[in-house]
Order: structure tokens, then C-alpha cells, then sequence
């Protein structure tokens, strides 16, 4: 990693997504430099979201990548049908040394022995591929295979991200939710809980504690244990937001924050937004139809319309551009 | 939201394209199927395993050719079965298609039907076998078909206003649970009112109607079966994508409110996707009782397992793919029982299935959706 | 909040109060209160069988009996819950997992086999082999959508009785396999017998209590949050960090685990494996077990699976006696000709089943026992936050004070009221 990734956070390169006939999103050049707050605005249809979804690991890019934190997370599957065949070398040399064994006449035991191993390992391989954990997704690139990462890869490598329709659990609670956003940070297994040992009371009990102090950074005071569902519109929002924020990113990806506010509500968010990249040194990259938000705290902003950038630069920059504006009135400028 | 597959190409160079590969595809199997029956013959006989393969590759004498006529009188065997999976698994994906439920209670609505047309046939002729003169033959079966096909589509969607209607909005598991106990409920009304044991229904298609070729011979009736699946799949293909009444059901199925709020009628479709799917179900049961003579109370259960199977094979809410699964589930079972292991027809339906599954996650015909969350 | 406050509370709060406390309490100390709660039952099963109307209804030995294997539906729908109820996926082939435990301890443990390996190594093996096939279904066919992974398991759930009944030369077939060595006694209780099963029903009575530890333990852990999370909105939880495939294949794991421990227990009883024990009707019992008790309730679905397989052992066996003590005469309607001292209520149970199904999903979805939200544990780590943070937040003791003396939370999807609790920063417990 050189000193002109390390100014970026991310870097898209000619990002293109195609669905089907449609082309959504064509050939995007997008960085964002590091701790700063930058906006993505366009016509509604413009591909802005599925640009999101690209980044958080939800599409495969028909074309282009996209490089997060110094590595290349997503692109297009490189070489994805050599992965089954890489799963099958060791259990097939097990199961060539089972038979060779069977039919030189070893001993039975041995050969169920063999059977055995070979049917374990084959299991184990198979449930790795699964799983695709960090190790596995190393072995892959170095054989020249490429996977995408999948979203909780992503949220692992540093990015958050809230949706454009809030997608809270809508029937946990507040204290839960953010819970959950910080899965990926939480080292506690399975049999931790199940032992419930020393470790995980203390795990879970400094979590608690690092969750309430999220849900007061966010605004939200003593909804712990309130139902996600039942909150108001405002504080879900925020809610979303803490969540996101629970997993520690690099990248904070929000979608239409002040979607449905009015100006007070709205004004405290963009506050928000600045005290994130102020206070935790956060780098933000924002969907907004908002202007005011997008003019106010924006350090660039981007236009996409049809799938493709059509400017970018400062707000002010962008605001005089003829070609944002005819996207925006559908007209010349005079 | 899944999609009825509506064609891209001119509607008849597809139906050709359809005919002439579906033709290949029967006579493939022929092949197949002869060879394979060569060689268990082969092994039976007391051949070693790579001698067997080896005449299966050569072998093209008297021997040889012996297992052919076998091999085809078992095709058009597998066509008539396949047509019932492929009547029942279209049930099953219009259902889904529309309000993304698996009825379960299906497969035993296709039981009625069999049940119903016992009582109809057995009324009218008492356990008389084959009807040798065809106008009665004829009106007989019309008459079979037109008593029992109303009559548990109508049950169908009674079955569908009842209980399946106040959940419409419910998460996904109830509705699926509710199938599941019509389910056994009907099947045990049939238990308690039939008894567990076979009942034997009016076998009035003559089975002695046999066309010879060479050492075996090929059933009429498999043939009639395939021909009264293949008219009616046909006029549910074209009702579909020619009528107004079909076009309000893809609609439905592609997005239910949408349609509603074009002024679709969401109740009224419903009820008749679920007619329709009772009406074919209903079919499929006449067939099964004119073919194999018996009918019992959990032969729903089964065979609907297996065509929901075929359902899910073919891409689940894609008609096409419902066909297409059902021959598919009707050819790999008749493979197995002419070689002789019946019992493990199941199995092998299900590899099948996990197969196909593993490699495109939404069936054959089904449509992938371009995410991967 | 003030005692004027406190005053203004109307008086069915307050007499709510009381109960809570000990629901409180309970919450602090979930195993033990686990432990005295299946204590207390199990006492209660032990010495209500010895009196009126129980012991005119079965013998004692019978009543431990049928405990004993209520006990491994009991096991069986706690299993089937971490799948369906907690992870939320539909897994329509769940005795499987039930005749691979019992199978394989067949095999351990029979004079076919010619081994007699011991019972408690055998439960955990048991538990294994099945867990191992549970991870071979579900690595490849999780991420397949719900319909399609209902119809893989429930092909997977068709099919391994089919295997164990075709391959004949190792199973023998549809005989099964018989003469199941029994365990060895169990100190200080007895011996395991046909005839005296009450060392049957006090095992089964202590795996269901460490199984219940166990199972609460994980629903309020880190696991348990992704599992309801990925219940409720699988591209979230992905989108938080959690890898959906290994979650679920957790939950997957550990449900063949359960059902394989159970089937271990159910062959060392019964004596005999075969596979009609294991068909599609017992995986949809016990599917109706766990949505008639309230899926994702823990205790709720085990209570539900005791009552069901109760009334289908025993209450339906008492209708018959009942009805035979009528003496009903044929009733003639028109061709019908029904005999009503025929009836058998025993062979009515699956209709009774889809009955109670149907009108359960229709009238009560939530079943009978709905699942309370995670909240016990929230609570008990208040406490403990007290304890850690800084300066106390007057919202933290607000809390314990509020949550204790507001009422029991209402079922799981009923909405908040927010007129009588809006005011208190604690919200409702």
C-alpha cells in the first residue's frame, strides 16, 4: 500500500453492472479520500444505489473493481469454476490412497480408517468453501481464483452501511440491534455461550456498554429496550446509524439519511454526520436528494444520471455545472 | 417475486423449437435406456463389469437389439407417467407463481380426484373391466374427466377461500403450515371414509389395447394418457397468454399489487389459479385410476411429493419448467424401475433434484435474480 | 421516578408488581431457576401418577413410561426450534437427523452388530454422526432460498428411511434392527428395564434440563442475535457482519445434534430401530410440536410437546375407554352405515393434528405459549453495567426500578401502548 492509496479509502475502477439488458451503472472512476465527506446525487434511476450495493458486496460488478483498505474486494469472479476442483485435491488423494490400500489387501480397519478420513475431510473442505473464512479467501487469491466478498466480508474489512428503506430488525430491540451491528467485532463463539465462560459475561457485558454509549452518541436516550419498530421515524434513522456504527468502519455508507425529515430533523443529522467525521474520524459517503444536506457538509460531490458519472467536484463546482443541472431540469442552462 | 415465463421469440418457431427438442430428448432416452437394460442384462447374465460396458458400446446383434423394443414400449411408458407428474406439478407452480405458497395439500386434492372418479366410473359400470366399443369408451372418459375436474377444482378453491385467503398477508411459514395440515386432513377424511387399504377403481380402458413391436408391445393407453396431458397443458398454455383471465393471473404473479391496483380482481384470480391447478390435479387423478387400477388414501402424498419436486426441478412459478420437471421426474423413475430398482427411484429423484439445485439454485427454466444475498 | 409517581400507578400494575419480582429474580439466574423449575416438574411427575384420578388412568410404571418418551419429543421439538423458530428456516425433514442417532447407536449396541460400546460415550457419538450429516445437508443447500431448502429437506427427510430400508444387507430392512443392548444402570435410581422405566424417565428428565440450559444460554448470546436477526432480514444481517452461511449452518448443526441425541435415547429404550419410526409424519409431528407451542419459545415448545404427545398417547386412549363405556349402537344414514363403537380415537390423531394446525394458524399463530422477547437477559446485564459504569446514569436505576414494577410485556407481536409507559425513560420491559 503506497502513500497514494493510503489518501484513499476506497477506489472504484470502471465499475459496470449490467442487468440483463439494462446497464445500471457504466465504467464508474470513484475514489474517496480518506475522513472525508463526500456525496453521490443524480435523477432517481440514476444507479446510485446499486453503486452502493456494488461497494457493499451485494452485486458482482459485471466489469471493473473495487478496491477497499489497499486490497481489491470486489470484482468480477476470476476463474470461479477451478474453486469446486480445488476442494476435491485433497480428498480425492486421500480417497486414491483408500483404495490403493483396499485393494492390496491392508486390513479392514484400515480401510474404514481411510473411508473415514477421506468422508471428514471431504466435509471439512466442503463446509470451508462455505464458509469462506479469511484464510480460505487468501489460499483462493493466491491461486489466481477471484470471489468477490460477500457483504459481512465488508462490514469485517470496515465499511458500515444503512439502506435507503430503513431495514432495522424491526422486532428487536434498540440495545439489540446495535448488538447485532457489532457481530463482527465480537470474538465470542458459539461454545463461549454455550459454556457461558468468563470471557463471554465479560464480552457481552462491555458491549452493552459500548452499545449504550453509541445510542447516546446517535441521540437516543433510554430507548434500550424499546422495540426497533416502535421508535419514531427520527430515531430510527439515528438507530440505523448506531448500528451501523457498532462494527467500528473505516467507511460509513449512508443511503438516503434524511429521507422523510423536516428541516430541524434534518439539521441535527447533517450535525451528526459532521461530528462523525470530526469525532471518530469516520470517512462518509452519502446519497442524498437533499441539497442543503449535500451543499452543507459535502467535501465533493459526485453526479451519476443513467448509470454513468457526469460530474464531480466541489459542491459549489457542481452546482454551476451545465450538464447536472439539464440532468436535474431537463434543459440547457441559458 | 417470480415470473411465468412469457416467450421472447415468435410464438410458433418457439413451439417448433420446443417440439423438435422434446422429440430429441424422448428418442435420446430411448437410446439410453436401451443400452442400459443391455447392459444389466449383461451383468445379469453373468458378464463382468467391463465387459458389460464394453458391448454396450458394440454390441448392435440379436442380442443386443433384443432389449430395444422393451426399451421403447418403457419410453412411451415414461412419457404417460411423466404427463401425471407434469398435470400435478403444474398445480403446484401456479399456486406459487401466484401467492408463493407450497401446497402441500395438493398432491392429496389429485388423490380426491382419483377417488372421484372411482365413484363416478363404479357408479356408472359398476367394476366392469375394458370398454371395447370406443363411442362409450369415449363418452366415458369425457364424462370422467368433465365429472371430476369441476368438482375438485371447486373443492380447490373452497379449500383456498377457507383457510388459505385469511393468510394471505401472514408470514410465510403459516400459510405453509396450514397446507400442511389440510393436508392430513384430508387425507385422513379419505382414510376414515375409504379404509387404508387399496381400493380398486374401474380399470374401463381396455389394457389388452396393445400395439406390438417385436418382443413388447406399446400400451394405448400410455399413449391416450399423453395425448389428454398434452391437450391440456396446450389450452392452459394458451389461456394463459391469450386470454384476458390468464394475462390478470401473470400479472398477479409478477406483482400482486400492481395488478390490484390495474384494477385486477386479487380474489377472483386467485380463485381461478386454484381452480385451474384443482381441474388438472383433477385429470391426473382420473389417469392414474384408468392406469393403474387402484387408489388409496396417501397416494397424494407421494406422488405429490414428487411433483412438487418436478415443480422445483423446472424453476418453481415457471409453467414451462413444471412440464419440464414433471417428464423429467416421470423419466428417471420409469429408468429405475425398468432396470429393476424401483425402491430406489426416490433416492435418485433426489440427487437429481440436489444436483440441479446446487448448480442453478433456481431450477432448470427457473430465473436468477442477478444478487447474491 | 417519585413515590408520587408511584402512587398514580392504577392498582392492577402494582399487583402485577409482585410477580415480576420473582420473574426478576429468575432472570438473574436462569440455570439455577431452570434447574428448580424441571426439579419441581419432575418431582411433580414422579409422585402425581401415584394418586387419584392418575393412577386409576395408568399404572406408575406406565406414567414414567410415557414420560420417558414424551421426554424425546420433548428433545426432539427443542431441537427442531433452534432450526424453525430461532435461525427461521424450514426444515421439513427433521426425523432424519432422529434415525441417524438411533441407527447409529443400533449399530453400537446389538447383537447384529456384535458390539455393546457404552451408553453415555454413544449419546455424544450418536449426537456427532448425526450433527456431521446435518453439516453435509446444510453446507450446500443453505443458501438456497426458504422453498427451496424446505423441499431439499424434506427430500432428505423422504429418502434416509428409504436408504435404511433398501440396504437391506446392513440393516435389514423394514425388521430393523432388534435387541438393543439397554444401558447399564443408573446409580441410585435403577436399572434400565421394560418394565421399570423410571431410569429411562429420570435420564431423559436431566439431558432435557442441561439441553434447556444450554439452549437458553445460546439464544441470548451473540449466536442467538444472529439467528433472530437473520430471521427477520437476512440481507441486514449480512449487511451487519454476519456470515449467514455459517450461522446457519450453526443452527442446522446443532438442531441434527439434538435430534441425534435423542434418537441415541429413543433406541436404547424402544430396543428396536426400523424405518418406519421415522417417516414424514414423525417430522411433521414434531413440527407441529414446536408451532403449537410457540416457536422460538424455549420452554414453550417443550411444553407443548409434552401435552400434544401426552393427549396422543394417553387422552386419546381414554376417549376409547370412555366411548366403549356408552355402547354405541350403528348409526344408519341413508348408504352410510357407520359403526360408532368402531372408532378408533387413536388413528384420528393425525386428523386431529391437521385440525388443531389449521385452526391454530387461523386463530392463534403465535401458538400457545408465545416467545417473550430477549429481554430477561438485558435486564440481568443492567445490573451488572451498574456495576461498571462511571457515574450512574439515573437511566440505569430507573430501569430495574421500572422494569420491576411494570407488568409482564405482552406476546410477541402485540404493540407497545405507549399512554401508560411513554413517560418512564426505562420504556416497557
Amino acid at each position: 500500500m503506497n502513500a497514494i492509496d493510503e489518501a484513499h479509502v476506497l477506489l472504484a475502477d470502471q465499475v459496470t453492472k449490467r442487468f440483463g439488458g439494462l446497464i445500471a451503472v457504466n465504467k464508474i472512476d470513484f475514489t474517496i479520500p480518506t475522513q472525508s465527506i463526500v456525496s453521490l446525487i443524480g435523477p432517481n434511476g440514476a444507479g446510485k444505489t446499486t453503486f452502493f450495493n456494488i461497494i457493499a458486496g451485494i452485486y458482482d460488478p459485471t466489469a471493473g473493481r473495487i478496491e477497499f483498505g489497499g486490497e481489491t474486494k470486489i470484482a468480477r469472479s476470476k476463474r470461479a469454476w477451478l474453486e469446486p476442483l480445488l476442494w476435491l485435491i485433497v480428498p480425492a488423494i486421500l480417497a486414491v490412497i483408500t483404495i490403493v490400500l483396499g485393494t492390496s489387501g491392508a486390513p479392514e480397519t484400515v480401510i474404514a480408517i481411510g473411508l473415514f478420513v477421506t468422508i471428514i475431510t471431504l466435509l471439512a473442505v466442503l463446509v470451508t468453501g462455505v464458509a469462506r473464512p479469511p484464510w480460505y479467501q487468501r489460499m483462493l487469491t493466491r491461486a489466481g481464483i477471484f470471489r468477490s466478498a460477500r457483504p459481512n466480508d465488508m462490514v469485517v474489512a470496515g465499511l458500515g452501511r444503512t439502506f435507503q428503506n430503513i431495514r432495522l430488525f424491526a422486532n428487536m430491540t434498540a440495545m439489540e440491534n446495535v448488538l447485532v451491528g457489532m457481530h463482527a467485532r465480537m470474538k465470542a463463539s458459539w461454545l463461549d455461550a454455550l459454556l457461558s465462560t468468563p470471557a463471554d459475561r465479560r464480552e457481552e457485558v462491555s458491549a452493552r456498554v459500548r452499545a449504550r454509549e453509541l445510542l447516546e452518541l446517535v441521540g437516543l436516550k433510554g430507548v434500550d429496550d424499546e422495540l426497533a419498530k416502535n421508535l419514531p421515524y427520527g430515531d430510527q434513522r439515528r438507530l440505523e446509524i448506531a448500528r451501523a456504527l457498532a462494527s467500528n468502519p473505516t467507511l460509513l455508507l449512508l443511503d438516503e439519511p434524511t429521507a422523510g425529515m423536516n428541516p430541524r430533523e434534518t439539521q441535527q443529522l447533517t450535525d451528526l454526520i459532521s461530528r462523525l467525521r470530526r469525532d471518530l474520524g469516520l470517512t462518509i459517503l452519502l446519497i442524498e436528494h437533499d441539497m442543503r444536506v449535500v451543499m452543507g457538509i459535502s467535501d465533493r460531490v459526485t453526479v451519476l444520471d443513467h448509470g454513468e458519472k457526469i460530474a464531480e467536484g466541489t459542491p459549489d463546482e457542481v452546482r454551476r455545472d451545465p450538464k447536472v443541472i439539464e440532468a436535474y431540469l431537463g434543459a440547457p442552462a441559458v | 417475486m417470480t415470473a411465468i415465463a412469457t416467450p421472447r421469440v415468435a410464438p410458433n418457431t418457439r413451439v417448433v423449437r420446443i417440439i423438435v427438442i422434446a422429440f430429441a430428448a424422448v428418442l435420446v432416452y430411448a437410446l439410453i435406456l436401451w443400452r442400459a437394460l443391455l447392459f444389466a442384462g449383461e451383468l445379469t447374465a453373468g458378464n463382468s463389469l467391463p465387459g458389460a460396458l464394453f458391448h454396450v458400446l458394440t454390441r448392435f446383434d440379436a442380442t443386443g437389439n433384443a432389449f430395444l423394443p422393451q426399451a421403447i414400449q418403457q419410453t412411451v411408458n415414461a412419457l404417460s407417467i411423466g404427463a401425471i407428474y407434469a398435470l400435478v406439478a403444474l398445480g403446484y407452480t401456479l399456486v406459487y407463481g401466484i401467492i408463493e405458497l407450497i401446497n402441500f395439500a395438493h398432491g392429496d386434492i389429485y388423490m380426491l380426484g382419483a377417488f372421484a372418479s372411482v365413484v363416478f366410473l363404479g357408479g356408472i359400470m359398476g367394476q366392469a373391466a375394458g370398454v371395447h366399443d370406443l363411442l362409450p369408451l369415449f363418452l366415458l372418459l369425457i364424462g370422467a374427466l368433465a365429472f371430476t375436474m369441476p368438482i375438485i377444482g371447486l373443492l380447490n378453491v373452497g379449500i383456498e377461500r377457507a383457510v388459505y385467503r385469511p393468510l394471505r398477508n401472514a408470514p410465510r411459514l403459516a400459510p405453509l403450515i396450514t397446507a400442511i395440515g389440510v393436508s392430513f386432513i384430508l387425507q385422513n377424511v379419505a382414510l376414515t371414509v375409504a379404509g387404508s387399504g387399496d381400493r380398486k377403481a374401474p380399470q374401463i380402458f381396455p389394457l389388452e389395447w396393445q400395439i406390438p413391436f417385436g418382443s413388447a408391445s406399446i400400451s394405448v393407453l400410455s399413449i391416450v394418457t399423453f395425448i389428454v396431458a398434452l391437450v391440456l397443458m396446450s389450452t392452459l398454455q394458451a389461456f394463459i397468454t391469450r386470454s384476458r383471465l390468464g394475462r390478470a393471473m401473470r400479472a398477479t404473479a409478477q406483482d400482486r399489487e400492481a395488478s390490484s391496483l390495474m384494477g385486477v380482481d386479487l380474489n377472483q384470480t386467485i380463485a381461478l389459479t386454484f381452480l385451474i391447478g384443482g381441474m388438472l390435479a383433477g385429470a391426473a387423478g382420473v389417469v392414474w385410476g384408468l392406469k393403474f387400477g387402484y387408489v388409496k388414501f396417501d397416494l397424494g402424498f407421494n406422488a405429490g411429493l414428487k411433483a412438487f419436486t418436478a415443480a422445483v426441478l423446472g424453476g418453481i412459478g415457471n409453467i414451462g419448467g413444471a412440464a419440464l420437471g414433471g417428464f423429467v421426474i416421470g423419466f428417471i423413475e420409469n429408468f429405475a424401475s425398468s432396470l429393476g430398482f424401483s425402491r430406489w427411484s426416490e433416492f435418485l429423484v433426489f440427487m437429481v433434484l440436489t444436483f440441479v439445485l446446487i448448480f442453478k439454485p433456481t431450477g432448470i427454466l427457473g430465473q436468477a435474480s442477478g444478487d447474491r444475498a | 421516578m417519585s413515590a408520587g409517581q408511584r402512587a398514580l400507578r392504577p392498582r392492577f400494575e402494582r399487583v402485577r408488581a409482585g410477580r415480576s419480582r420473582i420473574r426478576d429474580l429468575s432472570e438473574q439466574h436462569r440455570s439455577a431457576t431452570i434447574f428448580i423449575g424441571m426439579l419441581i416438574v419432575t418431582l411433580l411427575m414422579i409422585y402425581l401418577p401415584k394418586y387419584p384420578p392418575f393412577n386409576g388412568i395408568l399404572r406408575e410404571q406406565s406414567w414414567f413410561d410415557a414420560f420417558a418418551n414424551a421426554g424425546v419429543y420433548v428433545l426432539l421439538a427443542m431441537g427442531l426450534n433452534v432450526v424453525v423458530g430461532l435461525a427461521g428456516l424450514l426444515d421439513l425433514g427433521y426425523a432424519a437427523f432422529f434415525a441417524i442417532g438411533a441407527y447409529t447407536y443400533a449399530y453400537s449396541n446389538s447383537p447384529y452388530s456384535g458390539l455393546d460400546l457404552p451408553f453415555l460415550p454413544m449419546l455424544v457419538i450418536g449426537a456427532a454422526v448425526a450433527a456431521v450429516f446435518g453439516i453435509a445437508l446444510g453446507a450446500p443447500t443453505l443458501r438456497l432460498r426458504g422453498d427451496y431448502l424446505a423441499i431439499m429437506t424434506l427430500g432428505f427427510g423422504e429418502i434416509v428411511p428409504i436408504v435404511f430400508l433398501n440396504l437391506e444387507n446392513w440393516t435389514q430392512g423394514t425388521n430393523g434392527i432388534g435387541g438393543i443392548f439397554r444401558p447399564e444402570e443408573l446409580p441410585g435410581i435403577g436399572r434400565f428395564g421394560a418394565l421399570t422405566p423410571f431410569a429411562y424417565f429420570i435420564l431423559m428428565a436431566g439431558i432435557v434440563t442441561i439441553a434447556m440450559v444450554f439452549l437458553y444460554r445460546l439464544q441470548d448470546s451473540r449466536v442467538g442475535r444472529a439467528w433472530n436477526a437473520i430471521r427477520e432480514d437476512e440481507l441486514a444481517a449480512a449487511a451487519n457482519g454476519i456470515n449467514t452461511v455459517t450461522t446457519k449452518l450453526l443452527a442446522f448443526a446443532l438442531g441434527a445434534t439434538t435430534a441425534g441425541l435423542a434418537g441415541v435415547f429413543s433406541a436404547s429404550k424402544l430396543t428396536i430401530v426400523s424405518p418406519d419410526q421415522f417417516y414424514f409424519t414423525v417430522s411433521f409431528t414434531v413440527l407441529a410440536m414446536v408451532i403449537l407451542g410457540g416457536m422460538g419459545n424455549i420452554w414453550g415448545v417443550a411444553a407443548g410437546a409434552f401435552v400434544v404427545f401426552m393427549i396422543q398417547t394417553v387422552a386419546l386412549k381414554q376417549l376409547n375407554t370412555i366411548k366403549e363405556g356408552f355402547h354405541l349402537q350403528p348409526l344408519d344414514l341413508g348408504p352410510i352405515h357407520w359403526d360408532l363403537a368402531k372408532i378408533d380415537f387413536t388413528s384420528y390423531q393425525f386428523l386431529l393434528y391437521g385440525v388443531a394446525l389449521v385452526a391454530m394458524m387461523l386463530l392463534r399463530p403465535e401458538g400457545l405459549f408465545p416467545s417473550q422477547r430477549r429481554r430477561r437477559e438485558l435486564h440481568i446485564a443492567d445490573e451488572m453495567l451498574a456495576d461498571h459504569l462511571v457515574d450512574e446514569a439515573p437511566v440505569v436505576i430507573d430501569e430495574a426500578a421500572v422494569a420491576s414494577s411494570l407488568g409482564e410485556t405482552p406476546g410477541a407481536d402485540e404493540t407497545f401502548d405507549g399512554t401508560t409507559r411513554g413517560d418512564e425513560p426505562g420504556g416497557d420491559r
